[in-house]
């Protein structure tokens, strides 16, 4: 099973070590990491995509509260939280194909972020399902290069974790 | 403005550091050149790892954070075994590193190692400093981090440009963190959850750990199991809460338990793991366990709660605010049956028999321990001679330390010097095997430089006997690499140091030879020939 962590850490060098070395050293699968400042410098926000069953996810949320730079662990329920990633992917799309490739984008929410003679850049931020299916519908435009964020996360309605 | 070598001095000095164990080099020659100023006793050891290693005895003994220095690169990886070791048993130590000139740091220069990333797995927190001025901060925040909570080691990696800059010095009187604040005081709806449960259990059993020893609960320990007539037994961490002949006491659990502890545990319907961290050593199947038995956990680590063992009832909190609070609000009840049949168990052990022209090593440590001090500090290596002490040697009011965790063999001499200078008032006895004793006999050296007491035992049987009856067991008694062939004559050698030494042969030797020991003044060493075969239980 599939666990969104957030976790609020002190925003100084090494941290992001430590916590990541704290999954392989304890045996838990990562499937991606993200982090970033918040509105408050001095603490960044990691979100943390990992698998495993219940009990690891609590041994985890325990692990990474141990951390002495942590200052909050939450791990986010499935159905109350907003996920996203971006995308970015390069095809080599032919000026015959690229209103094809428009529409695609245009349903699917993504962007033309850069354009040469014959390659186009789109962005697209999702959730993960979501941009599968997009790289899906795009394959056939001859995919050049992807770069992937990992997925960051907040939580639905009014609550905050502060 | 002083120096920041010499802030780091005076930031032990106001934290009442009076004993660092340590080792130098180029990187890390400022903060000796500022130590050499100072009060502050520093003993130098033969290798880093040992004075990682004396730290642990001395931090054991006085329950406070103990320093521990090397130098950069070699010296500072040679500090992580030691500080491995100390992390698996949860003792404070401060390990301060040299490390090479910031403008030069990934460079890859002379004696250059990231000693923050490579003790990163063994440490508690890690500092590598980058501004003079946050000294006095990083110091006071060590001491804190290593001596609160789970207690373990810190690291501050200072490099040699930064030790030598001007800052103006001012020690901060508290510790602001809002990251760290360990719980200490427990769940009172829990505790009276806990009473309740032990009270209408049939055969509660106590189960204390080294957490006790840290919690410094070990009188609330013995008080609370006095009160409530609950009968207990220890891990090995957790050795010594009880005195051996405790009636209330059934020994060590485990692997390598004695069958009155195990018995103990198989037959409990109610089981109480207090500072214990439920090892695979001390508990083989702990979930087979829980099927059977009602598990209360008390730990001030809330990571340790339903780590290894699923819990019915848990507690964070320290075990000595606990224990008092439970001891205060405990019902009486009456479990002398179940003390009883335990009991029968634990007096129902065969009698040891000697072999012809060796030494027993169980029944001489019996006997040993029965004509030492009270207070005596039994320090046991790692390997068989570990086991036999833990089971044999009696304990009254002394400690037994060990490397329980990490199992790390070369700790007993180091760790017993550490604990000797830590309490100079009480008998220290290092034991060792052949092939630990030859991973730390450059210590003797320091015995010596230092006049230390240290009483040294040495269960000589020319081989790595833990590891031969492994071999034996389960690998068709395929020898390999056991055989000590080539050791010299430690009797002579320990005597080259200047240190009394004999060897001896027979029960009655051995038991003359303690009688000597005993009354000697200064260091003593004993080879005691042990059989071959010996069992480790």
């Amino acid at each position: 099973m599939k666990h969104t962590i957030s976790i609020l850490v002190e925003n100084h060098a090494g941290v992001l070590s430590r916590v990541s070395g704290l999954f392989s050293r304890r045996g838990f699968n990562i499937d991606s990491l993200a982090v970033g400042v918040t509105d408050d410098p001095t603490i960044s926000r990691i979100t943390i995509v990992a698998d495993g069953d219940e009990h690891t996810a609590q041994q985890l949320e325990k692990q990474l509260h141990k951390l002495v730079d942590t200052l909050k662990v939450k791990t986010l329920a499935p159905d109350e939280l907003l996920a996203r990633e971006l995308q970015l992917i390069k095809i080599g799309a032919a000026p015959s194909q690229r209103s094809e490739v428009l529409t695609i984008c245009e349903i699917m929410g993504a962007k033309i972020a850069d354009i040469t003679a014959n390659t186009m850049t789109i962005e697209i931020s999702d959730t993960t399902d979501n941009l599968s299916r997009f790289q899906e519908l795009i394959s056939g435009y001859g995919i050049k290069e992807i770069v992937r964020t990992g997925t960051i996360a907040i939580q639905k309605g009014a609550v905050t974790i502060k | 403005m002083i120096q920041a070598a010499e802030a780091m001095v005076k930031c032990l000095e106001i934290e009442g550091v009076k004993v660092v164990y340590g080792y130098p080099g180029a990187a890390i020659c400022p903060f000796y050149d500022e130590l050499h100023k100072s009060d502050v006793h520093h003993v130098l050891v033969r290798h880093e790892a040992n004075a990682g290693h004396a730290a642990s005895g001395y931090a054991r003994m006085t329950n406070r954070p103990a320093v521990c220095i090397a130098t950069s690169g070699p010296g500072a990886t040679n500090l992580i075994t030691a500080i491995a070791t100390a992390y698996m048993d949860s003792v404070p130590l401060i390990c301060i590193t040299g490390q090479v000139s910031s403008d030069q740091i990934g460079c890859d220069v002379f004696q250059e190692a990231d000693i923050t990333g490579a003790a990163e797995p063994f440490v508690k927190y890690s500092y590598l400093v980058k501004d003079a001025k946050e000294l006095p901060r990083v110091f006071k925040e060590a001491f804190h981090i290593a001596g609160t909570g789970r207690k373990g080691p810190v690291l501050i990696d200072v490099p040699m440009d930064i030790q030598k800059e001007m800052i103006e010095f001012e020690y901060p009187d508290s510790v602001s963190m809002r990251t760290y604040k360990p719980t200490v005081k427990g769940n009172v709806m829990q505790m009276k959850k806990i009473c309740e449960a032990l009270a209408s259990a049939k055969k509660p059993l106590i189960c204390a750990g080294g957490g006790v020893f840290l919690s410094d609960a070990r009188d609330a320990l013995v008080k609370f199991t006095e009160k409530t007539g609950i009968p207990a037994v220890s891990t090995m961490m957790g050795l010594s809460l009880y005195p051996s002949e405790h009636p209330l006491y059934f020994g060590m659990l485990g692997m390598h338990g004695v069958k009155s502890a195990n018995e103990a545990v198989s037959r409990c319907d109610t089981i109480v793991l207090i500072g214990a961290r439920v090892g695979d050593r001390a508990v083989k199947s702990p979930k087979f366990l829980a099927k059977t038995t009602k598990i209360i956990h008390i730990d001030i680590d809330p990571a340790e709660i339903g780590k290894n063992i699923p819990v019915d009832i848990p507690l964070v909190g320290d075990c000595r605010m606990v224990l008092e609070g439970m001891t205060e609000i405990m019902p009486d009840c009456d479990h002398s049956d179940w003390v009883k049949e335990l009991s029968d168990i634990k007096n129902s052990v065969p009698e040891e028999d000697e072999t012809e022209g060796f030494v027993n090593p169980k029944m001489f440590l019996k006997k040993l321990s029965a004509i030492c001090p009270e207070n005596t500090v039994c320090v046991a290596d790692v390997g068989q001679n570990q086991i036999w002490a833990c089971n044999n040697f009696e304990m009254k009011k002394g400690r037994f330390l060990t490397s329980g965790g990490m199992g790390t063999m070369g700790y007993s001499l180091p760790a017993a010097i550490g604990a000797k200078m830590a309490c100079p008032e009480n008998e220290v006895i290092a034991i060792c095997g052949d092939g630990s004793f030859q991973m730390q006999m450059m210590e003797l050296a320091t015995i010596m430089q230092e006049g230390i007491a240290v009483k040294v035992i040495l269960m000589k049987n020319n081989r790595l006997g833990m590891v031969r009856e492994l071999q034996t067991v389960h690998y068709e008694n395929h020898q390999m690499a056991v055989h000590l062939k080539g050791s010299p004559d430690f009797v002579q050698l320990v005597s080259a140091y200047g240190i009394p030494a004999e060897r001896v042969e027979t029960m009655a030797d051995a038991e003359a030879a303690a009688e000597r020991m005993k009354n000697a003044k200064g260091p003593y060493f004993i080879e005691c020939n042990v059989y071959k075969y010996e069992t480790t239980l």
